[in-house]
């Protein structure tokens, strides 16, 4: 399975709900199975990830923090 | 992202299947700041969870659907009461609280600009672009006198209650 990234989204400073609305633009670039990596501050973005890919059916396969920027790394379904 | 602590792995798996609603009718009844604030950022976020999302504008709430360099006039002295009170458009909504003459808004609308949250305006277009219905109250309309080409592009077909409520029957439903 590679992990590539196809395409990287700086959300960093964002508010909601730009996170998830920009991420939603964003992914419809790639294509399915790709990878689109997400980068954000806004500490509710990690609930709002979670709900988002269990929503739309993306699969989240990656998330961490480091130094207040939240990563997320989601395949397209 | 360097440190391997920092880093949790999420096992793929497969989704759960999640039915509930895939529909969201928001009734935005509210012409206020911080009410026209939720009801952009419910139905944005709505959108973008892949939902098919319509707001059905009513009374106050039809204000934020208004161009912002137009005036009411009125045919009748009601509505020009109306018109000399308020004024539409999403540059001019006032905030329930603290309103203090324009100044909470104004504050408000800097306080949002420095912490990058967007403003009704551009969440509006945001709604827009994600194909978000904004339905307008033809009830409404007539009572304050609008019509189709006072209000910005991309506002769809104005409708009723009845039309709504039919929207509404599959649908998570808000009042703003």
């Amino acid at each position: 399975m590679s992990m590539q990234i196809a395409k990287t989204l700086d959300l960093k400073g964002l508010s909601c709900p730009l996170p998830i609305v920009k991420t939603a633009q964003g992914i419809k670039e790639v294509d399915s199975g790709e990878l689109v990596e997400a980068l954000a501050t806004d500490p509710g973005s990690v609930a709002d990830f979670n709900a988002w890919c269990k929503s739309t059916g993306h699969e989240l396969v990656e998330q961490g923090e480091e130094s207040g920027v939240y990563r997320f790394v989601i395949r397209k379904k | 992202m360097g440190a391997e602590g920092a880093t949790l792995e999420v096992p793929a798996r497969e989704r759960e299947e999640h039915p509930g609603h895939r529909k969201l009718v928001i009734i935005a009844s509210s012409g206020e700041l911080e009410d026209v604030w939720a009801q952009m950022i419910m139905a944005t976020s709505g959108a973008a969870m892949g939902m098919d999302t319509t707001i059905f504008f009513t009374f106050w709430g039809l204000f934020s659907l208004v161009k912002n360099d137009k005036h009411l006039t009125g045919d009748n002295w009601m509505q020009k009461m109306v018109a000399a009170l308020d004024r539409p458009g999403t540059e001019h909504l006032k905030l329930a609280k603290m309103n203090f003459v324009g100044a909470g808004p104004a504050m408000m609308k800097k306080l949002a600009r420095e912490h990058n949250v967007a403003s009704p305006g551009e969440l509006r277009q945001m709604a827009v672009d994600l194909g978000v219905k904004l339905v307008p109250c033809q009830m409404t309309m007539d009572l304050l006198g609008l019509k189709r080409e006072d209000m910005i592009d991309g506002v769809g077909e104005p409708a009723g209650a009845a039309a709504m409520l039919m929207e509404a029957q599959d649908a998570v439903t808000f009042f703003i």
